[in-house]
């Protein structure tokens, strides 16, 4: 992991790495009587590891001197094995909360195996353990290929890599512990979201160095993506997250944000996690690997910078169609389905554009498991992206608001889109970065693409029909002009689709395990490609589209 | 020929970024800022009051347990939402929400106006094991709020906190913020009447969970329940509700 570091950089990790320690014995002391004192032996225990490591091979030989005549792959590599851990881990947990909906005693009488505890860390292990990482990893990549530049640092890819597991660790075991801001994806306490400031920066820092490297005239498509996912995601993260703490010793914060006001910036945040954070970078991914796997370039250019601006600038309008008839004024919640229509317009464009890249591959997306995953992700974007603008209108929103319907639609993104695109770069990945001349099993991921879409099918129709019954049920009349149903009554009518659901997050979850054992093989047991085009930033290597 | 511009900006990643944040903040500014300086965006309830000590940590107690995952406190201005919950949620109702809990799902009912609807002894039975007395009811059972006793010694702190935010708590309010969480539940001791000096007549003092030798979670958070929707009335004034508000004598 370290050949890669000069003594000097190595020492600096060190330093770096002991440092944190020293921040968490800090946390430890000042939190004594509270949870943040937990947490601060969680950041020293981090710390501590990473220390031993760096000091396990602090003496190793150097670095050869051409290290710039090489891409630095080595926290990628690491990324995607914590992507795949962490995807494992937030999906069974999903699973497991599924499943408590339906059969209530599987929280076994336990404070943090409740639902309420459970939930943020399927959402939270899910959004960012497996999102975040790949997003890092896959970033990593594109951004040195696509610019025919090393990475811009040695340390900063671990730093940004390793300080946002720390992120993800401190905000998963708060959630056990009952540490939460409440705030929807944004769950993680003030010190988890200053330390994300910090990492986050220098990631920012990092990619922009790198591409200011680029032996390219212009930035590809992908890093657009990818810059407006990093840059966005910070201005919301912080501006959401603006709390003040009760004092130094206590976890616990109020947030800056009041009543009407809060539940505006929360919602602008939330919907824009999902634009920036699972959209955004995600299509970062979608234009560099599936043009690389279809061996096609993009089929437009125009539609490209169409659907970019398109989507910077109209997403974050739209955030207030989750307030349609509260209390928020009627004029920011016309605004934000107004927006939310038009988001159709870059959205439609993005998923055509994908799609018409394949033109002249179909054949490839028949006979490649690999290529169909992407292919179904820009399908499943199509669909949820309609789907998203149909809920945001007002008269629909009163229907599917409150119901299982909106569970449906995110999972139709996050499972249909997010996760396929994913796993579908990744097994592009994993072979090139290992240069391996394949997975080790095609089957394999067949199997795990057939399971991926019938977890997904199952998943996203049971919620359907639970979210219509119950918005239905809610405002059904007798003759007599009084509600039919009771709260209850609705409820009662759930169960069926409760267990479909958490059946459907099932075969999901073991399509994913399946992956992690096609990778792990792989790496292990995949026979080396025998000949491969050179790979190194000093040779012109194809960039995809333009 | 924009495209022309286009191929020029892609050639500068600074120019780059800057047109990234230009186009991402305008959505943001002009839906968020005119929030804090149009008046009618939080109605006037003059009557309205501050949540204790004893029901700011229970409030703290529903955010630490998830409970706004399945349960919203935000009444839609919908017939059937109006029938079945009582009268629509005003902005004002949550002024003083640090964060807001309207929620996003509703796996349980509604509980923006849940306050006075039940009676004491249900809400913890309900905790306790919520098919006791709901069968059908798909809800965690929280037995373990009865067991914890609750922290006050920082309730002082948490007071502070909000007060340097801009809620109107006073001096007198935060120091004898421990000791209102304790006399809110235990009626019979001398710490009770400070309570209701400090929050009003109307304020609930009450042995929440049944017993009153120690100050637990659960009688915080049966207090916080049983003043949802009862901190204002305005909400059965300025609307079209045939509803009264509850009587806080209930």
């Amino acid at each position: 992991m370290l050949a890669n570091l000069t003594s000097s950089e190595r020492q600096n990790a060190l330093i770096l790495a002991g440092g944190v320690t020293l921040v968490g014995a800090v946390m430890a002391i000042m939190g004594r009587s509270d949870v943040l004192g937990v947490h601060g032996v969680i950041v020293m225990l981090f710390g501590g590891v990473v220390s031993w490591m760096v000091m396990a091979s602090f003496y190793g030989p150097e670095p050869a001197e051409d290290r710039a005549a090489s891409y630095y792959d080595d926290p990628i590599k690491v990324g995607i094995a914590l992507a795949m851990a962490w995807a494992v881990f937030g999906m069974f947990m999903g699973v497991w909360v599924a499943a408590q909906l339906a059969w209530p005693d599987l929280a076994f009488d336990a404070a943090w195996s409740s639902f309420g505890r459970l939930r943020p860390t399927h959402t939270s292990g899910v959004i960012f353990g497996f999102g975040g990482n790949a997003l890092i990893a896959t970033s990593f990549h594109v951004v040195q290929r696509t610019s025919r530049a090393r990475l811009a640092g040695q340390v900063s890819p671990w730093f940004v890599l390793l300080g946002f597991n720390l992120f993800c660790v401190l905000a998963i075991s708060g959630y056990l512990l009952g540490v939460t801001q409440s705030k929807e994806y944004a769950e993680a306490e003030w010190y988890a979201d200053l330390w994300l400031v910090i990492v986050w920066v220098t990631y920012f820092m990092l990619y922009i160095a790198t591409i200011a490297r680029r032996k390219e005239p212009h930035i590809y498509v992908a890093n657009w993506y990818f810059m407006a996912f990093i840059l966005v995601v910070a201005i919301l993260h912080i501006v959401n997250n603006l709390a003040i703490p009760v004092s130094w010793g206590h976890a616990k914060s109020y947030t800056i944000w009041p009543g009407v006001q809060d539940a505006m910036v929360q919602w602008w945040y939330g919907h824009n996690a999902v634009a920036f954070f699972l959209t955004a970078g995600f299509l970062g991914m979608l234009y560099y690997y599936l043009p690389v796997r279809a061996q096609r370039p993009i089929f437009s250019y125009r539609l490209s910078i169409l659907s970019f601006w398109g989507i910077t600038f109209f997403y974050m309008w739209a955030g207030s169609h989750h307030l349609h008839y509260t209390a928020l004024p009627h004029w920011v919640q016309t605004l934000g389905m107004t927006f939310s229509v038009m988001l159709l317009v870059p959205s439609w464009a993005s998923a055509g554009n994908a799609l018409l890249t394949l033109n002249g591959a179909w054949h490839r997306v028949r006979d490649d498991a690999t290529l169909r995953f992407m292919m179904a992700a820009a399908v499943f974007y199509g669909l949820s992206t309609f789907e998203g603008s149909f809920m945001a209108i007002r008269p629909v929103n009163s229907l599917s608001h409150y119901t299982d319907w909106t569970v449906g639609h995110v999972h139709a993104g996050a499972l249909g889109w997010v996760a396929l695109i994913t796993f579908g770069s990744l097994y592009t990945l994993v072979p090139s970065l290992w240069k391996r001349e394949g997975m080790y099993s095609a089957t394999l991921v067949e199997v795990h693409f057939w399971l991926a879409i019938a977890g997904t099918l199952i998943y996203v129709f049971a919620m359907w029909n639970s979210g219509i019954i119950q918005g239905l049920m809610w405002r059904t009349y007798t003759e007599e002009g009084s509600l039919a149903y009771s709260f209850l009554d609705s409820l009662v009518a759930m169960y069926p689709y409760y267990i479909a659901r958490a059946f459907g997050g099932l075969l999901f979850l073991i399509g994913a395990v399946i992956g992690c054992y096609n990778m792990w093989m792989t790496v292990r047991a995949a026979p080396l490609a025998a000949t491969r085009a050179a790979d190194a930033p000093v040779l012109p290597a194809a960039v995809p589209g333009e | 020929m924009p495209e022309l511009f286009h191929r020029k900006l892609e050639r500068s990643a600074i120019g780059f970024v800057i047109a990234i944040i230009a186009a991402a903040s305008v959505g943001g500014i002009v839906e968020i800022a005119p929030l804090f300086t149009i008046d009618e965006t939080v109605e006037e309830a003059p009557d309205m009051r501050l949540y204790t000590p004893l029901e700011l940590a229970g409030r703290n107690i529903y955010i630490r347990e998830g409970c706004y995952a399945c349960h919203s406190q935000m009444i839609r201005t919908l017939r059937d939402e109006v029938e079945r919950y009582g009268p629509y949620s005003l902005a004002v109702e949550s002024q003083y929400d640090r964060p807001m809990l309207w929620g996003s799902k509703r796996t349980g009912p509604d509980l923006a106006r849940v306050g006075g609807k039940y009676s004491d002894f249900w809400h913890v039975a309900h905790l306790t094991n919520p098919r006791d007395v709901v069968p059908e009811s798909n809800m965690p059972a929280y037995r373990w709020l009865a067991r914890n006793a609750l922290r006050t010694d920082d309730l002082p702190q948490h007071l502070a906190a909000q007060k340097a935010l801009g809620v109107p708590y006073t001096d007198e309010m935060i120091e004898n913020a421990a000791r209102d969480a304790y006399g809110q539940a235990t009626p019979d001791t001398e710490f009770a009447s400070g309570v209701t000096e400090r929050y009003g007549e109307a304020t609930q003092v009450s042995a929440f969970d049944g017993v009153t030798t120690q100050v637990t979670e659960m009688d915080a958070l049966v207090a916080y329940l049983q003043i949802l929707g009862r901190l204002t009335d305005a909400a059965y004034r300025d609307t079209a509700a045939t509803e009264q508000p509850p009587d806080p004598e209930d």
